[in-house]
Order: C-alpha cells, then sequence, then structure tokens
C-alpha cells in the first residue's frame, strides 16, 4: 500500500451500487483471464445513470469510449458505497481502470471485504461528507498514514478515519499475502 | 456476564470459544461453500493462483456449485463459464453439482423438457435447501450476496466475494467480524393480504438501504412463527438491501421437518438466544397494521404503501427469483390471476425446477392437482403470463437476450429484491419492488394495484415446498 496516492477525483453521490459500478451483463467476462479482465476497466462505473456520473456536472464519461483505463485514480463517494451484490468484479473492475483508493462516507460491507481481501484498492472512510466539496477532476492527495487528504486544485484539507483492524492485510496486499506472512499459509 | 443472540453462539461454536462479542475478528471453520456460474469462474482461478495447479479443496463433500445466472443465452462466454465448473468439478471429484447439461457451447440451450427430471436445480439460493445443503447452527458461505436467504432456518449465512472463496476454497476457513444483532419483532398473525415481501419492504423502509449495515437482521415473534418456512426465506433474503450481514430466523417444528427430510448430513444443531442477549436495537411491528408495500424506484428503502401508488401506470410485471419466484409465491399470484387476464406483459419464472415441478403437480391450494383440476401453471399461461425456465433471469438484468430483461426504458413491478438504476437492464427503466399478490394485482390492471382489491379470504398453500 503507498502511504500517498494522487490523482484525479471523479465524484459520484450515495448507495452507489454495484450493478452500477460494473453492470451484470459484463460479468460473463472471466477475471481469471488477463485477455478477458481488461474489459472490466473499460465497463467500470458504466451502469451510473448518466446525471449522476461525475458529480456536480454530471455526464462526464468514468472512461472514455474504447479505453481500458479512466483519467480518475480516486473515487470520491457519499454514504453506503458499493452496496448491492457481492460480485467482486466491483472493486476489480475500478482497480482495472487505475483507481487506487475510494474516499466514501462509509461502505457496504462485502464491497470493503472484497476490496481489502483482494487487494485491489484502499476503501478509506471520510470524516465528512466529501460529496459537495470535492469536485471530478480535482487534484487530491490521500495522505494514509497522516489523516487527511489534500484538495490540491481548492487548497483545502479533508480529515479521514483510520483504517483499523483492516491495516495489516491492505498493507500485505491482501488477505493470501497476509495469511502467508503470517504463517496460516504456505 | 451478558448473554447471547443464536449468530453469536453460532459464531463462538464455530471459532472454538465460549463467547464471541460484536466488533470481535474470528476465524471460523466454514460448514458449506457455494459458488454460481457468474462467480466460480474467477474464485476457482484465484484458488488455483494461490494454493497451487494440483491443489484439492478442503473438502469435496462441502463445496456446492449450483449454475443458475447465465444459463439461458446465446452468449459464448457464459457457455464456457459453465464449462469452466464442470471442469472443475471433475478435477476435485466434487460430490454436489447440479449441471444445466443442456448448455453446450454455441447457441440459445433448449431448456430442460420435464423440470422434474433434470440434474439441473435453478437458483441456487432456493435449491440450497431443497438439496439438503442448508442446517440450523451451521456457517454458510456462498458467492452471492442473497446467500443470506439460509438464514431463515436458524444458521449463519452470509455472501462473499470470489478471493474469499477461494480462500475458504482452500482453507475451509475464513475471518469474520462479530456482528451486532439488530431484532425485528412482529406481532400476530400475517393477514391474508400481506406476505413476508411486505414486512422487509417496511423494515427496509424504516431502517434505509444501509440501516443494518455490518449487523446481523434477527426476525422473531408469533407473527415470524406463523409464516410458512418460504416466507421466512423472503425475509432474510433481502437483509443484504438493508446492508445486513446475515438475516435469522428462530427453527421451529417447521424448521426441522424441512431440514429432517432433506438434509445430506443427519445432525445439526439449534441455538436459541439467551434471555439476557445483548441486541443493538429492537424494532416491533403489528402484522394487523401493516398495508401492501412497494419500494419505488430507485432504491429498495423509497417504500410506501401499494394504495399510494395507484396513479403508476405500469409496462410490464415479473415474478420469480430467490426473493418470488418460490412455490408459495407462484400459489399467491395465481390465486389472483385465476380465471382473469393480464394488463401487461407479465413473466414468470421458477425459482427452482421443483418449483416448475410444482407448478405442474399442484393445484391452487398447494395439493397434488385431481386429474380435472388445473395446475398452478395452467392457471398463469390462463391468464395470459409468459413462463420462462428456471434461473436467475432478468433479476439481475444479465446479457441481452435474457427472458423478461428490460430492454426499453420502461416500467415494471417484480417479486425480485433490487431496483437500483439498471438492476434489470435498462438503466433508465423503472423497477417497483412488491409481493407476488401485488404484483399479480397490478398485472390485471396495468397500475400499481393494492392486492386487498382482490384477495377476499386466506390463501391456503397447504405443504407446498416442504415435502
Amino acid at each position: 500500500m503507498q502511504s500517498v496516492i494522487k490523482g484525479k477525483a471523479y465524484v459520484l453521490g450515495d448507495n452507489i451500487d454495484t450493478d452500477q459500478i460494473i453492470p451484470a451483463q459484463y460479468l460473463a467476462y472471466n477475471p481469471s483471464d488477463p485477455a478477458e479482465r481488461k474489459y472490466f476497466g473499460m465497463y467500470a462505473n458504466s451502469g451510473v445513470p448518466d446525471a449522476q456520473a461525475g458529480l456536480p456536472k454530471g455526464n462526464i464519461p468514468f472512461v472514455a469510449k474504447d479505453q481500458f483505463h479512466s483519467q480518475y485514480s480516486i473515487i470520491v463517494g457519499g454514504k453506503n458505497f458499493g452496496c448491492g451484490s457481492s460480485r467482486e468484479h466491483a472493486p476489480l473492475a475500478l482497480a482495472e481502470a487505475g483507481v487506487q483508493c475510494v474516499l466514501a462516507e462509509f461502505y457496504a460491507r462485502i464491497f470493503f471485504r472484497n476490496s481489502v481481501n483482494g487487494g485491489y484498492l484502499v476503501p478509506i472512510e471520510t470524516a465528512q461528507r466529501l460529496v459537495d466539496k470535492v469536485q471530478t477532476g480535482d487534484e487530491l492527495e490521500v495522505r494514509i498514514d497522516e489523516g487527511h487528504v489534500l484538495n490540491l486544485t481548492r487548497n483545502e484539507r479533508y480529515d479521514i478515519r483510520p483504517l483499523g483492524d483492516v491495516v495489516p492485510i491492505i498493507k500485505a496486499g491482501g488477505v493470501f499475502a497476509y495469511a502467508r506472512a503470517q504463517g496460516m499459509l504456505k | 456476564m451478558p448473554g447471547m443472540t443464536i449468530t453469536e453462539k453460532i459464531l463462538a461454536k464455530h471459532s472454538g470459544k465460549d463467547r464471541v462479542t460484536p466488533g470481535e475478528n474470528v476465524w471460523v471453520d466454514v460448514d458449506v461453500l457455494m459458488t454460481h456460474d457468474v462467480c466460480g469462474p474467477g474464485t476457482i482461478g484465484i484458488f488455483h493462483e494461490n494454493f497451487g495447479r494440483d491443489a484439492k479443496v478442503w473438502d469435496r463433500d462441502r463445496v456446492v456449485i449450483i449454475p443458475d445466472h447465465y444459463i439461458f443465452t446465446a452468449d459464448e462466454k457464459c457457455h464456457r463459464n459453465v464449462q469452466i465448473l464442470r471442469d472443475f468439478v471433475k478435477e476435485q471429484n466434487l460430490r454436489y453439482y447440479y449441471d444445466p447439461a443442456f448448455v453446450k457451447a454455441t447457441g440459445m440451450p433448449s431448456p430442460y423438457l420435464d423440470p422434474a427430471n433434470t440434474s439441473y436445480k435453478g437458483v441456487c439460493h432456493k435449491a440450497l435447501p431443497e438439496e439438503g445443503h442448508v442446517r440450523p447452527g451451521e456457517i454458510l458461505l456462498g458467492t452471492d450476496s442473497h446467500t443470506c436467504t439460509a438464514g431463515a432456518f436458524g444458521q449463519f449465512a452470509t455472501g462473499v466475494g470470489n478471493t474469499d472463496a477461494a480462500f475458504t476454497l482452500g482453507t475451509g476457513k475464513t475471518w469474520l467480524k462479530v456482528p451486532a444483532t439488530m431484532k425485528f419483532i412482529f406481532h400476530g398473525e400475517i393477514p391474508a393480504y400481506l406476505t413476508a415481501k411486505d414486512l422487509i419492504l417496511a423494515v427496509i423502509g424504516k431502517i434505509g438501504v444501509d440501516g443494518a449495515t455490518y449487523r446481523t437482521m434477527y426476525f422473531a415473534g408469533d407473527g415470524i412463527n406463523s409464516l410458512t418456512l418460504e416466507d421466512r426465506m423472503t425475509l432474510t433474503n433481502m437483509a443484504i438491501e438493508a446492508g445486513g450481514k446475515n438475516g435469522i430466523c428462530d427453527v421451529d417444528e417447521k424448521t426441522l421437518q424441512y431440514v429432517r427430510k432433506r438434509s445430506t448430513r443427519p445432525q445439526w444443531e439449534v441455538y436459541r438466544e439467551d434471555k439476557d442477549a445483548q441486541y443493538h436495537s429492537v424494532y416491533e411491528w403489528d402484522l394487523a397494521t401493516l398495508k401492501p408495500m412497494v419500494a419505488k424506484p430507485n432504491s429498495p428503502d423509497n417504500t410506501d404503501t401499494a394504495e399510494n401508488c395507484r396513479e403508476m401506470k405500469l409496462d410490464q410485471a415479473y415474478i420469480g427469483s430467490c426473493t418470488g419466484g418460490k412455490i408459495t409465491d407462484m400459489i399467491f399470484a395465481a390465486s389472483i390471476l385465476k380465471g382473469n387476464k393480464v394488463k401487461i406483459p407479465t413473466y414468470i419464472v421458477p425459482g427452482s425446477t421443483e418449483v416448475h415441478s410444482d407448478m405442474r403437480r399442484l393445484n391452487l391450494r398447494g395439493v397434488p392437482k385431481d386429474k380435472n383440476e388445473k395446475s398452478i401453471e395452467e392457471v398463469l399461461r390462463d391468464a395470459g403470463c409468459i413462463l420462462g425456465p428456471s434461473g436467475c433471469a432478468a433479476c439481475l438484468g444479465g446479457p441481452k437476450d435474457t427472458f423478461g430483461r428490460l430492454n426499453e426504458p420502461i416500467n415494471c413491478i417484480s417479486t425480485t429484491n433490487r431496483n437500483f438504476p439498471g438492476r434489470m437492464g435498462h438503466k433508465k427503466a423503472g423497477v417497483f419492488l412488491a409481493s407476488p399478490l401485488t404484483v399479480a394485482a397490478s398485472a390485471l390492471t396495468g397500475y400499481v394495484t393494492d392486492p386487498r382489491d382482490f384477495v377476499t379470504q386466506r390463501i391456503e398453500t397447504g405443504m407446498a415446498g416442504v415435502l
């Protein structure tokens, strides 16, 4: 895990569910096949209604047409980010598109767990609601160890909550790496 | 020291501890792991990558694979995914696999001809108890958020991702944070015009789609005891729609009767709450005061009463899924549709091939029909419904050629579980979630309709869905 993550923000609202992050029709791709895995990046966030895609303006595609990567590497969300299905394809799709962390008020349980255990991205809880403060395209610098985010575009600073119990798993890079480091697995 | 809840007792037992408390992280032994065609291939890939190409699963009798999501589609990637499951089952010599044998490499598969005679079972959450993989007191993990359905049988059941499932495949273990329990008590007997769907929509409307995040939802009271097991499954099924980690019900004679008949293992343990168990919060409802509910687009907590939505015009009705495609759901719907004609296209998808078989075998009272009686399936067809083969189908949209999928920005009323944007297909389609009674009543008028306009007496379901 990098302790400083720098990049452009893509802002979404509350209750962004996994069908919006990766619509079910694309789940036919096999994430274990590298040639197919990259398509999860292409379709990441493609289920978000156009008006809510890239707040506050909306109608901003997360990934440009026919591209596999996004120019945005930090997602800003509201409450209950990643609710809905258990599909690990959701954090995987964001990671394939180039997302390194999500900043949200809080997460749905399975999305949080999948992000951590699969080592896809860092799900960070914010101390205050950032959806109304950050705009899509803002340059952010997330300083995980220092516990805050700098908005370089607006010259603002926001606090984030400690990652808590899951730090060792995130630092190891996922639950398999963690279990090996602990001697649970060979 | 305070007492424990049912969920705490199950987690304590499976982590080798005398007691656990909410917030504590524990490593537990898993009893059964289930996966399907959408998350199986990814899980298998991660398993091979981390444990090795020649690795064996921790217990070949405790892994259950049930293809159900993308079965009736011409998409060749979906057929390939079923083949990945078959190869893994063979490689691991797994005992419990339910093959859609009619899925070949190309083309739209022809459905089974006789639902009573096929290895294919349909939706995993319905097939798991039917095939004997659900027992009180156990821990079930599944690569599907609606795995929580099995909590109706008094077990701890929850959805996990591919990585967690792969870890359990190799080790038989997982780590869990012990959830605090929210208790939802229902008083009185369920009235004829309500089903458990109305109860759970009322709960989600009250606490919100994040109201039970990281917590257990425990459904208790004589109101819950008055429900059939299938209706209890509707409650626990939608625990995830409030963000719940698991949903759970008390074990009673109805549970034991079902499990005794079906279980692949002869033993299980029944846990009961301690009198001084600690709850995060307690909510109470009187069933006599509840009205038929709907969740309007685009969130399961955007609830209202059906009667308040009478002006909402609909384009389609859908009865199916793990939530609302059980045999009792079909009897509820057929009781209203009997002798009438639907005004809007109405799609019916049996939750499992057993449900489909029972739709042909049983009458509207849920007992084997006489020669001269109509079957549930015949009643539904006579009403103008369009019947598809068992599976997850349009509940989660799926490939474009999925039966009943919303490919246009239309309004659909559905017995399914989720109505976030795009859930059943088109991003701009609107989905109203409701009970099978409300969906059937609405199918007859073309508008959201309160089933009290149609239901005049108690709908008996006999032993349907049990024996």
